[in-house]
C-alpha cells in the first residue's frame, strides 16, 4: 500500500499529462492550469524543505565541528541576515536599503569574482588540454583557435576565419551537437515511461 | 629537463599572472585601439526582428541571470531594451533566476532613463515596459506563462495586480505577445526551448554567455530565430543599433585575453612536437 498508492498517483498524473500534450480539449486545458496552480504550493513546501535541509546539515556541522565547520556558521549567517533584511519593510518588494546594500556590494562582487576566475582555469586547461597529441586531437585543437581567433582583428584574414568559424559552429558543431540532443531526449523519454510503469522507483527511497 | 620540456610543463601559475597583466593592461588601455566587430546572422536576425516590430508591439523578455554573469549578459540586455524603447516596443520583463530580480529592477529603471534622455523618449512604468518579478521553478513558470501570464504572476513587482497595468490589457498568454528574448546564463535556456517553444510555439531567441553559445546552434532556424553569444554578440547588437557601449568597450580586453590563450596553446604545442621529436632523435 506504502508504495502502490504513490505508484498509481505517479502513473495517473503522468498519463494525464502525455493525454493532454496531444488532446487539445477545454477540459483537459483546465484541468492541466489547476495542475499548474498546484506546483506552486508543492514548489512553497519545497523551498520550506531545503531551508530546513541547509540548516539542518549546516547546523550538524557546526555541533561536531566537523571538517571547515566555520563555513557553515557564514552559510547560516548570510542565510539568516538575508531573509530578516528582505523583511524589512521598504519602498517595495525587495526595494530596501539593507537588502539592496547586500546584493549590490556583497553578493555581485562575490559571484562576479567567482566567475572571473574561469578565465584563468580556461586558459590554464586549454593549454594542457589542446595538445596535438593525434589526428583527433589536432582537429580539436584547430578548430578551438580558429573560434577563438574569430575575435582577432587580423585585417582581410579575419573575414575568412569569421566565415570558417562560422561553418564550424554551423555544420559540424550542429550536426554534432543534434545527434546528442536526440539521444538525450530518447534516453529522457526512456526514462520518464521507466518512472510511469513503475519500473524506476528510486524516488520512492529505500522504506 | 630541456627548454622544450619547460614549455610543456610550465607552471599554470605564469599563465594566470601573464593573463591578469594582459587584460588588466588591455583593459586600461581600451581606448586605444579598438575591435572592428562584424555582424552575424543569428544577431541580426533579432535585431531584424524587432527592428521590424509596430510601435506599440508587445514582448517578453526573460532576464535569467545572476550576477556571476552580469558583466557578460547585461550589455545584450541593455542593447536590447535600448532598441525596445526608441522603437516603442513595449516590453513585458521576467526573472527565472532567484537573484535577477534586483539587477532587473535596476535596469528598466538605469535604461529607460538613458533612453528618455538619448532618444527623447518618454519610458512610462506599465504603459511601455513592465517587471512581473520572479518565482521559482523555471520549468513550471514558462509552462504557466503559454496558459496564463497570472497564475504565476497574479501581480507584478510592485505588487499591482496584472490587469491594473496598461501594457498587460488583453495579455493572456504568449499567443498575445510577438515573441519571447530569454536572456540566460543556465539551464533555463533549454527550458525555454523544451517548455516554451515546442509546446507553445511563440517566435523565440535567445541570449547566452560565450561558453554556452555552442550548446544552442543546433536550435538556430528551427526552435530559436537567433542567438546573441557573449560580449561579441552583445558588441554586434551595440553596433547594429550604432551605440557603442560596454561590450564594445570589453572587446579588447576579450581579444587580448583570447590572443594570449592561443599563445599559450602554441607554446605548448611547439614544446611538446618538439621534445618529442628530440626523444625520437635521442638528443
Amino acid at each position: 500500500m506504502k508504495r502502490r498508492v504513490p505508484l498509481a498517483m505517479v502513473f495517473i498524473v503522468s498519463l494525464f499529462m502525455v493525454i493532454q500534450y496531444f488532446v487539445p480539449l477545454d477540459s483537459l486545458a483546465w484541468m492541466y492550469q489547476y495542475l499548474l496552480d498546484w506546483t506552486i504550493i508543492i514548489g512553497v513546501f519545497a523551498l520550506l524543505l531545503g531551508i530546513w535541509s541547509l540548516w539542518h546539515v549546516s547546523y550538524g556541522k557546526i555541533k561536531q565541528r566537523a571538517e571547515n565547520w566555520q563555513y557553515s556558521i557564514v552559510t547560516l549567517a548570510g542565510l539568516f541576515i538575508m531573509i530578516i533584511s528582505g523583511f524589512i519593510p521598504g519602498w517595495g518588494n525587495l526595494n530596501n536599503y539593507v537588502y539592496e546594500h547586500l546584493f549590490y556590494y556583497v553578493l555581485v562582487p562575490i559571484q562576479a569574482t567567482m566567475f572571473s576566475l574561469l578565465a584563468f582555469f580556461i586558459s590554464s586547461a586549454a593549454f594542457r588540454a589542446f595538445r596535438a597529441r593525434s589526428i583527433l586531437a589536432s582537429l580539436l585543437l584547430f578548430a578551438g583557435l580558429v573560434i577563438m581567433l574569430r575575435f582577432v582583428p587580423m585585417g582581410p584574414v579575419s573575414t575568412v576565419v569569421a566565415d570558417l568559424a562560422g561553418w564550424i559552429l554551423r555544420v559540424p558543431n550542429m550536426a554534432a551537437k543534434r545527434a546528442i540532443i536526440i539521444g538525450i531526449g530518447l534516453g529522457a523519454m526512456a526514462t520518464a515511461f521507466k518512472i510511469m510503469f513503475g519500473i524506476e522507483r528510486s524516488y520512492l527511497g529505500r522504506d | 629537463m630541456n627548454i622544450f620540456e619547460k614549455m610543456v610543463g610550465l607552471d599554470r601559475r605564469w599563465v594566470f599572472l601573464f593573463l591578469f597583466v594582459v587584460v588588466t593592461g588591455a583593459y586600461f588601455f581600451r581606448n586605444s585601439f579598438s575591435v572592428n566587430v562584424t555582424t552575424t546572422r543569428e544577431v541580426r536576425s533579432i535585431y531584424d526582428f524587432v527592428e521590424n516590430l509596430d510601435p506599440g508591439s508587445k514582448i517578453l523578455i526573460s532576464f535569467d541571470y545572476d550576477p556571476s554573469s552580469l558583466a557578460e549578459l547585461h550589455p545584450m540586455s541593455r542593447a536590447i531594451l535600448m532598441q525596445c524603447f526608441r522603437k516603442g516596443v513595449r516590453v513585458i520583463g521576467v526573472t527565472l533566476s532567484q537573484y535577477g530580480a534586483g539587477m532587473v529592477e535596476e535596469a528598466f529603471r538605469k535604461f529607460g532613463s538613458e533612453a528618455d534622455s538619448l532618444y527623447n523618449t518618454h519610458v512610462e512604468y506599465g504603459k511601455d515596459y513592465c517587471f512581473i518579478g520572479y518565482r521559482p521553478y523555471p520549468g513550471f513558470v514558462i509552462l504557466g506563462m503559454g496558459e496564463n501570464f497570472r497564475i504565476f504572476f497574479p501581480r507584478d513587482y510592485y505588487d499591482t495586480p496584472l490587469d491594473d497595468l496598461p501594457i498587460m490589457q488583453g495579455v493572456r498568454n504568449y499567443d498575445d505577445i510577438e515573441g519571447v528574448i530569454a536572456i540566460t546564463s543556465g539551464t533555463t535556456a533549454d527550458m525555454w526551448v523544451i517548455y516554451g517553444n515546442a509546446r507553445y510555439n511563440m517566435p523565440l531567441a535567445l541570449g547566452v554567455t560565450g561558453v554556452m553559445a555552442t550548446d544552442y546552434y543546433p536550435y538556430l532556424g528551427n526552435a530559436i530565430f537567433g542567438l546573441i553569444g557573449g560580449w561579441k554578440g552583445a558588441a554586434e547588437y551595440e553596433k547594429l543599433i550604432g551605440e557603442k557601449d560596454a561590450a564594445t568597450a570589453g572587446m579588447p580586453a576579450q581579444v587580448a585575453a583570447h590572443l594570449t590563450i592561443v599563445l599559450f596553446i602554441l607554446i605548448g604545442n611547439i614544446g611538446f612536437l618538439l621534445s618529442r621529436r628530440s626523444k625520437k632523435t635521442g638528443n
